[in-house]
């Protein structure tokens, strides 16, 4: 998907995105930067940094806290031919939003018939980790997942955070991307220049024999590290980073599940009426089910709100300790 | 509150005449009275088609709003903007909606605005600028401040009017969008079409100032109160609320009690 050969060079995942919306940014005028404190302040992760000062603030306009106003013109702005990107400061607010987002963007181009589209990227930062508790550290991405018109993607790794952000701008529909806050410091390797990851494809990050984990966000590297302590007893993991949650990637699953018989899925989000419940019935719905040597496992977040307390908030979402042992005892049969 | 109603309730006959001569010549001032017709018409249409169980869902008819909608668009060209709500019938007559189209739609068909996908709530026409009535109270609102940013950034000259009721006032999205329009200078209009109730809930009990036009002082823009039973009345408010978002002063709210 790269335009032109490039140099490759580590990049936190904040900067992929931020090297994301400047390249879109350059290459088109419509495309413009709407949020609480993106500008001078450069946003409450950082992530849109100085962004204001090569582009103005026209460009990198600071709302005042308004996000049911603010989504709403960011969708009007769409509708009428801009390319916004909006960043709620913490995913959390995406509540206060909703109405814009479920009942205005996600339908409209459907509800008039195809009379318009909306061409605008919602950004989130979400997850728990950082100690601020229930209402900052939510994961609230099957929320929007569950409604027809929205995109949903959980880049995972900062090339992947630039590639899908590229591919969300150009997307016709509105894109709403759920950024872990962990991983906003992570480093990775990032190709110069643009380049696109396609929404819809998930990828398989580690191939293993034994047991399909399907992972998201910054689950698939607590995978991966399970995955790694597991192949020392001789268990081998495959992982897939499911990437995007809508559309989901049924071939690459079903087609892991089919060669390895087994399937955990592993998210930080409740674990409830999850992103796992839709990977399982999707596993279980297909010619995969006839492979599967024991029954599937959902490792999710606790049932309760995130807590504030360091170890409560920990106990609170999967730990590798807790991936390692729940693969062991699926392909172990130990249950 | 009474007092003031009977007052927007007398005969308009008369008063309005000077702003329209002076403004529209014969072609317009036949145009709209021949729209405020159709509308009228339309709607007994729509009604008698709906309660012979001819249309399915629901039917928001505005009846009685006729000389807001079309008061409204008479100042405004096809490229101009307009969000419209559940009771919007009127506003897309008024921006040159095709009333076949209007129908087709009503009775679910793909040769329906919205290809029988929306129905009576959700008729655009984006070639005449109406980006679409709304099914969520207060719904259109942002999304017209949104593509008044659109005009303002590109620079197309084009003022974006928001048609609500009174209910909507009392929805957040409301006092956002309207302070958003006012900080940015947006070149939108807010129609506040007052018909005294939200479903049941009369304005007096619902919302805490006498008049919906009050609530523009707290965002910085002019207030203004009309007859909008009065097509002139209308029209002459419409015509100053438009010259001001052309000249890049901002957004107006205007309360059109009907």
């Amino acid at each position: 998907m790269m335009d032109a050969a490039t140099a490759v060079r580590e990049l936190s995942y904040a900067q992929a995105i931020q090297e994301a919306m400047a390249l879109a940014m350059e290459a088109d005028e419509r495309v413009f930067l709407m949020g609480e404190d993106i500008g001078v302040y450069g946003g409450a992760f950082q992530v849109t940094g100085d962004l204001v000062e090569r582009f103005g603030p026209e460009r990198v306009m600071d709302t005042p806290i308004s996000e049911l106003g603010g989504a709403g013109v960011a969708v009007g702005a769409a509708v009428t031919g801009l390319r916004p990107i909006f960043e709620f400061q913490f995913s959390d607010f995406a509540a206060l939003a909703m109405e814009q987002i479920v009942n205005q963007a996600a339908k409209m181009r459907y509800m008039l018939g195809g009379a318009v589209s909306v061409p605008v990227v919602m950004r989130f930062p979400a997850g728990s980790g950082t100690g601020a508790a229930a209402q900052h550290s939510q994961s609230l991405e099957a929320w929007l997942g569950h409604v027809p018109g929205l995109k949903v993607i959980q880049p995972a790794t900062p090339h992947d955070a630039k590639g899908m952000l590229l591919a969300a701008i150009e997307d016709p529909d509105p894109v709403m991307i759920f950024e872990h806050k962990l991983l906003y410091k992570m480093k990775g390797a990032v190709p110069e220049g643009r380049y696109t990851v396609p929404i819809g494809k998930a990828e398989v990050r580690r191939q293993g024999r034994d047991l399909t984990i399907v992972a998201t966000s910054i689950m698939v590297h607590k995978s991966l590290e399970a995955a790694q302590m597991l192949a020392a007893e001789g268990i081998d993991v495959e992982v897939i980073d499911l990437r995007t949650v809508r559309p989901m990637d049924r071939e690459t699953v079903i087609a892991s599940v089919c060669k390895t018989s087994r399937l955990m899925c592993v998210y930080e989000a409740v674990k409830t009426l999850g992103i796992g419940a839709e990977v399982s019935a999707m596993v279980a719905e297909s010619e995969a089910f006839d492979f599967l040597d024991a029954p599937i496992v959902r490792l999710g977040g606790a049932e309760t709100p995130i807590p504030y307390n360091p170890d409560l908030e920990k106990a609170t979402v999967p730990q590798v300790g807790d991936i390692v042992a729940a693969a062991r005892a699926l392909v172990t049969g130990a249950r | 509150m009474a007092a003031r109603q009977k007052q927007a309730r007398q005969p308009a006959e008369g008063r309005n005449l000077p702003f329209l001569y002076a403004r529209f010549d014969a072609d317009a001032l036949r145009g709209a009275l021949r729209k405020m017709h159709l509308i009228r018409q339309f709607e007994e249409g729509a009604e008698d088609s709906y309660m012979r169980g001819l249309i399915h869902g629901t039917m928001h008819l505005s009846i009685g709003q006729e000389a807001s909608a079309v008061g409204i668009c008479l100042g405004l060209s096809d490229e101009d903007q307009i969000t419209s709500t559940h009771r919007g019938h009127g506003h897309s007559i008024a921006k040159g909606a095709d009333v076949s189209r209007m129908f087709a739609e009503f009775f679910g068909k793909t040769t329906g605005y919205c290809r029988g996908r929306g129905g009576s709530m959700h008729i655009a026409d984006v070639s005449k600028g109406n980006l679409g009535a709304n099914g969520i109270v207060g719904g259109g609102i942002p999304i017209a401040v949104g593509a008044a940013l659109t005009a303002k950034k590109l620079g197309t000259g084009k003022v974006v009017v928001s048609f609500f009721g009174d209910g909507a006032n009392n929805e957040g999205a409301f006092h956002e969008a309207l302070n958003m329009a006012s900080i940015w200078k947006l070149p939108v209009v807010f129609v506040c079409e007052n018909n005294g109730y939200g479903m049941s809930t009369s304005v007096a009990r619902a919302t805490a100032v006498a008049n919906i036009a009050d609530r523009a002082a707290a965002y910085a823009m002019p207030g203004v109160i009309v007859d909008g039973n009065s097509v002139g009345e209308v029209a002459e408010a419409a015509d100053a609320a438009i010259a001001r978002a052309r000249r890049g002063e901002g957004p107006t709210l205007i309360e059109c009690k009907t």
